[in-house]
């Protein structure tokens, strides 16, 4: 059965469900209720008509719990008869879905829980595996997203960077369960990229596509992180690096320059160059500075002084770093990774030691143990 | 989407406010502690945001590797030990801030007289997967 055919129709079929007059809450329900049973009869019996088979489970399903709540409430006139199945609508309101689902209103944890779900058409265990929660709490999150949009009216327009950024947050979950998370952002990202023609949606596309072809590289077959430097490059996706690179020429094209298309920019250089010695650092700084006037943000500032060091020697890499606070995350981390390049392996290795320390991720932490570890060694000889 | 352990210590906190031990307190204040214990679990199980927890037995063994062939070695349990842990909590929660404002809610469980412990609880991030796009390019 074609899983995946299964969750590209979910978004249509809810918002069939909600056009006839369903509620958000109820019809999403019944649409989960109805994948949930095609993934059970589909592989047996699949049908001929993959999205009606879907809409007329869902719609059964909206009705017989719409039938029990009436009843509940000893009240009749609530939904009784099935309307006729008419003519499905043309009109696409999947970027209406996209909209709510990562409504300001929600907190990023829930908009994301609710996006996998409701654009995604991810089961909830689907989606508990994937973050490392218990099903009954990712139920919860969810029903309670729910309840936070229940008042927004489904075709109130909405602000496509809450969706970018919703989807980016997903992106950058990565594997960690039954889902590739990363693969499901690029699958919901070039989704919207077909209902929007927005220059930033492309570039959020390109940036997921250019990283996710290096993915391969980054990590050594005992799970260890593989600096970009180090990376056998041969392992890259030069399929998926094309096509990324191909969206963003396009989207660079149309002079809207926006933080994805910069960032996009950024890794495109790196995917570009056949090694390490060969990546065009001079035009990274360049854009570092064209993501600065975008987005004046500490972590930008961090990558930049990186950039520069490369570009133009370790010690005006120092100087970039020096005029930044030092209680940055991964400040001490390219502090150590200058002072060595500068030809200082005590303070390199003092430094990579206390960066492990404050390293929020556990494979940056044995990255950097490691490093301190060899400098140390090195020293010892 | 970021995941704390929220740590109870029988031993090696900083003293409570209000510091009566337990088997001073009356049988209806332990009642209304665990009554409170369970209720915040069960909040959090409805705002989306609990992953487990647990309570560990205050007495435990000490255990290591003795060479090839052999037993592990046992030894304590040792009552001069500085830091026992009592249980743990782990959040799934949007941010730091909002782990530390549930940790505050914990500490707020009913002792002696009914009155709030004001515990002092640790609360530990775990060490994640590195995010997909790396935010640093010194290991990308």
């Amino acid at each position: 059965m074609d899983e995946a055919l299964l969750r590209s129709l979910t978004p249509s079929v809810l918002t069939i469900l909600v056009r006839r007059g369903a509620d958000f809450a109820a019809a999403e329900d019944a649409v989960q209720d109805a994948l949930i049973e095609a993934l059970r009869v589909w592989p047996a019996d699949p049908p001929r008509d993959a999205k009606g088979w879907l809409v007329t489970a869902a719609w059964r399903k909206f009705l017989d719990q719409a039938r029990a709540d009436s009843a509940r409430r000893r009240r009749e006139d609530l939904v009784d008869e099935e309307p006729a199945p008419g003519p499905m609508p043309d009109v696409d309101d999947t970027l209406q879905l996209y909209f709510l689902c990562a409504h300001p209103s929600l907190t990023p944890s829930s908009a994301v829980a609710l996006t996998l779900r409701a654009v995604g058409g991810l089961t909830t265990r689907q989606i508990a595996d994937a973050y490392l929660v218990p099903e009954a709490t990712m139920a919860q999150r969810i029903s309670r997203a729910k309840r936070t949009v229940s008042g927004v009216r489904f075709d109130q327009p909405g602000d496509v960077a809450t969706v970018l950024r919703v989807l980016y947050l997903v992106f950058n979950e990565g594997y960690s369960g039954d889902v590739d998370l990363s693969a499901e952002a690029i699958r919901l990202t070039r989704q919207l990229a077909g209902t929007i023609d927005h220059p930033e949606v492309a570039g959020l596309l390109a940036l997921m596509l250019l990283h996710h072809a290096r993915r391969a590289g980054r990590t050594a077959p005992d799970g260890s992180l593989v600096p970009l430097a180090e990376q056998d490059r041969s392992r890259w996706d030069t399929a998926a690096i094309a096509e990324g690179i191909g969206i963003l020429q396009a989207a660079l094209a149309r002079d809207r320059l926006g933080e994805f298309q910069a960032q996009a920019a950024i890794a495109a250089l790196h995917a570009d160059a056949f090694t390490a010695e060969e990546t065009d650092w001079v035009q990274i700084v360049e854009w570092y500075d064209e993501l600065l006037r975008l987005t004046d943000n500490p972590v930008v500032r961090l990558n930049r002084a990186v950039a520069v060091g490369e570009a133009d020697g370790p010690r005006a890499g120092l100087a970039a770093l020096a005029a930044l606070d030092d209680s940055l995350p991964r400040h001490t981390a390219v502090a150590a990774y200058l002072h060595e390049r500068d030809g200082d392996p005590e303070t390199a290795a003092r430094l990579y030691s206390e960066a492990a320390r404050k390293a929020p991720h556990l494979a940056e932490r044995d990255y950097l143990t490691r490093q301190a570890a060899r400098l140390n060694a090195d020293r010892r000889r | 989407m970021a995941k704390y352990l929220l740590l109870k210590h029988y031993r090696g906190a900083p003293a409570a406010v209000n510091d009566v031990p337990m088997d001073q307190w009356t049988p209806e204040e332990i009642s209304a502690h665990i009554q409170y214990m369970n209720d915040f679990a069960a909040r959090l199980e409805k705002t989306g945001e609990f992953v487990d927890g647990q309570a560990l037995a205050p007495e435990g063994s000490w255990v290591r590797y003795d060479g090839e062939g052999r037993p592990p070695v046992t030894d304590g349990p040792f009552a001069e030990t500085k830091d026992l842990i009592a249980g743990w909590m782990i959040i799934d929660v949007d941010n730091h801030e909002r782990a530390v404002e549930l940790a505050g809610e914990l500490s707020a469980a009913p002792g002696a007289g009914g009155k709030p412990i004001h515990e002092w609880l640790e609360v530990r991030p775990f060490l994640t997967a590195p995010p997909t796009i790396p935010e640093c390019s010194v290991h990308g």
